[in-house]
C-alpha cells in the first residue's frame, strides 16, 4: 500500500521521527501458525472440552459393559435390534469400535462438534475477547480459518477418543482375532484394525458439514449459548426430517443422510459409492457455509 | 472511500467527516474531523453515549464507517489493519479475558494472535508486560479470580506486549482504586515520555486535565472542539471572586465597574471580569468603603470550559 496516498500529494509518513514506515518488523510466515497452535491448546484445556470428550469416551464403556452383562448367560447381544455390529461384539472386541461409532455418530459426536463450532466466534464475542483478538490483529479471515481448523481437529480427536476407548474396552471384555465382514469373508485382525481406522476417519469426515454449519451460525450472533443451541437444534431437526418419507427428494441433501455409509467399509470389497457421496456432500456443506461464514464475518461490525 | 486530505506529517490519527449510522438509523458519530498530533497525550472527552467508543472502534477497524475516512499512523483504516494494528496497543471498553486461563496465558494468547509477534521472545515480552503493570505475582492465577482492577491491569499489559507507536486507552482507570489510578496515570506519562502517542478516552474531566496535552470534546456524536488543553481552559475565562462582609455594596460597585453576571452568595460576590485592570476594580471597591477580605480570579477548569462549550451539564446524552 502506498504511503503517499493523500490527495494533496503530501507523503504523510515522511520526514518525522515518530511516524515512519509501517511494518519495520520482518515477521516469518510461520509465525501466523502461532494462533492455531494456541487455539488448539486453549480449546483442549477447557473443562468443557474435556467433559465432552469424557462423555464420548464413556459411551463405548457403557455399551461394552451392557453387552457383557446381557450375554453372560450365553444369549446373543442386541436380539436383532440396537446399533450396527452389536451382535458380533461377543465374538470379537474390535466390533465394539464399529458399534460405538455407529452409536455416537447420530447424536453425541455431532452435538459435541456443534458445541465447539457454535461457540467458536460467538463465544469470543460474548466474552468480549473477539475485539482484542481482532485488534491484535488476528485478521478476520485468519481467525475464521483458525477456528474452522480447530473444529475439524476436534472432529478427528473426538472420533478417535470414541474409537480408542472402544478398542480398549473391547480388548478387555471380549476376545480379539480374525473377523467376518458384512459380505461374509474373513479378514485378519491387522486388516480389521486398518478398517477400523478408516472407519474412524470416515466418521470424522462426516462431521465436516455440521462443523461448517455451526461456524456459520456462530458468526450470526454474539451469544455462544444461542449459537450452540441453534446448531444442535438444526442437527435434531435434520435428523427428524431425514425420517419423513414425503421429503424423499430433499433427503440426499441433508448433511446426515449418508452418515451411516461408513459401514460400507466393512464390506469386502468395499462399496465406495455412498462413502464418496457422503464426502462430496460434506465438502459441499463446507464450501457453502464456510463461504457464508466468511462473507458474514469479514463484513460484520464488531460491537461486542 | 475518499482519502483524508488534511493529514499533516506528524498526525497519528486523522479522520475526515467520519460518520457512523447504525442500522436502527441512530447517528452515533456525525462528521468527525479528528487530528491527533504525534507524541501527544490526547484526551478524548465526552459524556457516556456521545460516540467515543464508536469512534475508537472505527479507528481500530472493528466497525466500518458509514461515510468519511480515517487514517491511523498514516494508513487508511479499516483497510490497513494488518500493517497498522501491530503498532497500536488498545484497551477498548474495558478488559476482556479468558476466565479459564491464567493471566500469563491470556497474554500469551493475545500475543500469538499477532502474526508479526516473534514467538521466540513471547515469554519474555509477556513477563515484561506483566511486570510493568504490577501483576507478576498474580500471573499464574486464573483470570476469573482477578479483581476488576487486576483485570484492567491485565488489559493494559496486553496493550503493552510490543513497543507501540500509538496506545488507544478507552476509560483506562475504570474500576481502579485511587492508588491504581495514580499508577496508571504515571504509566501513561512514562509511555508518552518514551515517544508513544496516547489516545485516552474518558468521561472524567480531572483525569484528562491531569495527564493530557491535547483534548477533543464530543457530545451527541459531534466534535465540539479540539486543541491543546491549556488553550481550551484559557478559552473559558475565570470568574472574579470578591469575599466581603458588605455583599450588597460590593455588587453595586462591581456592576458600575463593568462586571457582568454578578452573583451574590452570602459573603461572596462573583462575576465575569471586565476588560480592564482588576487593580482599578479593587481600588474602586475600597474607595466606595466596601470592606474586602478576598479579591481574586478563580481559574477556569476544564469542566467550566466544557460547560461553556456544550451549554449543558455533564450528563448522559439522551
Amino acid at each position: 500500500m502506498s504511503r503517499a496516498e493523500t490527495t494533496d500529494g503530501t507523503d504523510v509518513t515522511a520526514g518525522t521521527g515518530t511516524v515512519e514506515v509501517v511494518g519495520v518488523r520482518k515477521p516469518s510466515p510461520l509465525w501466523t501458525l502461532g494462533l492455531l497452535r494456541n487455539e488448539l491448546v486453549t480449546t483442549l484445556r477447557r473443562w468443557r472440552t474435556i467433559a465432552l470428550l469424557g462423555v464420548l469416551a464413556a459411551v463405548p464403556v457403557l455399551v461394552g459393559i451392557a453387552v457383557k452383562i446381557e450375554t453372560s448367560d450365553g444369549a446373543s447381544a442386541g436380539g436383532g435390534g440396537g446399533p450396527a455390529f452389536i451382535a458380533q461384539i461377543t465374538n470379537n472386541g474390535l466390533f465394539l469400535v464399529f458399534t460405538a461409532l455407529a452409536a455416537t455418530l447420530p447424536f453425541f459426536l455431532p452435538m459435541a462438534i456443534g458445541v465447539i463450532a457454535g461457540d467458536a466466534i460467538a463465544g469470543e464475542a460474548n466474552a468480549g475477547t473477539l475485539r482484542y483478538l481482532l485488534v491484535a490483529p488476528a485478521g478476520r479471515t485468519r481467525l475464521l480459518l483458525t477456528k474452522y481448523a480447530t473444529t475439524l481437529a476436534f472432529c478427528v480427536i473426538a472420533t478417535l477418543v470414541v474409537a480408542v476407548s472402544a478398542l480398549i474396552v473391547g480388548a478387555l471384555l471380549f476376545p480379539l482375532g480374525e473377523l467376518t465382514t458384512i459380505s461374509g469373508t474373513r479378514i485378519s485382525f491387522g486388516e480389521g484394525l486398518g478398517r477400523a481406522f478408516l472407519i474412524a476417519l470416515a466418521v470424522a469426515a462426516s462431521l465436516i458439514g455440521i462443523a461448517a454449519l455451526g461456524l456459520f451460525v456462530s458468526t450470526l450472533t454474539n451469544s455462544g449459548i444461542a449459537a450452540m443451541a441453534t446448531t444442535v437444534g438444526l442437527l435434531i431437526t435434520i435428523q427428524i426430517l431425514d425420517q419423513i418419507p414425503q421429503l424423499h427428494s430433499l433427503q440426499p441433501y441433508f448433511f446426515s443422510h449418508y452418515w451411516l455409509s461408513f459401514a460400507d467399509l466393512m464390506r469386502d470389497p468395499v462399496y465406495w459409492d455412498d462413502l464418496y457421496r457422503n464426502l462430496g456432500l460434506q465438502g459441499l456443506y463446507a464450501a457453502v457455509f464456510g463461504t457464508a461464514a466468511w462473507a458474514r464475518f469479514t463484513t460484520k461490525d464488531i460491537t461486542a | 472511500m475518499a482519502e483524508p486530505s488534511t493529514a499533516e506529517p506528524d498526525t497519528v490519527i486523522a479522520t475526515r467527516a467520519l460518520t457512523k449510522r447504525y442500522r436502527g438509523g441512530q447517528l452515533a458519530v456525525d462528521g468527525l474531523d479528528l487530528s491527533v498530533p504525534a507524541g501527544s497525550v490526547f484526551g478524548f472527552l465526552g459524556p457516556n453515549g456521545s460516540g467515543k467508543t464508536t469512534t475508537i472502534r472505527m479507528l481500530m477497524g472493528l466497525i466500518e464507517p458509514t461515510s468519511g475516512a480515517a487514517r491511523v499512523l498514516g494508513q487508511p483504516m479499516p483497510r490497513a489493519t494488518r500493517t497498522v494494528l501491530p503498532h497500536v496497543g488498545a484497551l477498548i471498553e474495558g478488559p476482556a479475558l479468558y476466565g479459564f486461563l491464567s493471566g500469563r496465558d491470556n497474554l500469551l494468547r493475545y500475543d500469538s494472535a499477532d502474526p508479526t509477534a516473534d514467538p521466540r521472545t513471547r515469554r519474555t515480552r509477556v513477563a515484561a508486560a506483566l511486570d510493568r503493570v504490577g501483576l507478576t505475582a498474580a500471573a499464574g492465577k486464573k483470570a476469573k479470580a482477578y479483581s476488576l482492577g487486576m483485570k484492567q491491569r491485565l488489559g493494559l499489559a496486553a496493550a503493552l506486549l510490543q513497543p507501540r507507536r500509538l496506545l488507544v486507552l478507552d476509560e483506562p482507570t475504570n474500576g481502579l482504586d485511587p492508588q491504581g489510578m495514580r499508577e496508571i496515570r504515571s504509566l501513561v506519562r512514562e509511555l508518552a515520555s518514551e515517544g508513544t502517542t496516547v489516545f485516552l478516552s474518558s468521561h472524567l474531566l480531572d483525569e484528562i486535565e491531569q495527564v493530557c496535552t491535547h483534548v477533543a470534546v464530543m457530545a451527541q456524536g459531534r466534535l465540539i472542539t479540539q486543541g491543546p488543553v491549556a488553550e481550551l481552559a484559557a478559552g473559558a475565562r475565570g470568574r472574579l471572586v470578591v469575599t466581603t462582609p458588605d455583599p450588597g455594596d460590593a455588587a453595586r460597585v462591581l456592576k458600575e465597574q463593568g462586571v457582568s453576571d454578578v452573583v451574590v452568595t452570602e459573603d461572596r460576590v462573583t462575576g465575569e471580569p471586565p476588560e480592564r485592570d482588576l487593580a482599578e476594580v479593587n481600588a474602586a471597591l475600597v474607595t466606595a468603603g466596601v470592606r474586602v477580605r478576598g479579591f481574586g480570579l478563580e481559574r477556569a477548569s476544564l469542566e467550566d470550559a466544557f460547560v461553556a462549550l456544550t451549554g449543558e451539564g455533564f450528563d448522559v446524552a439522551g
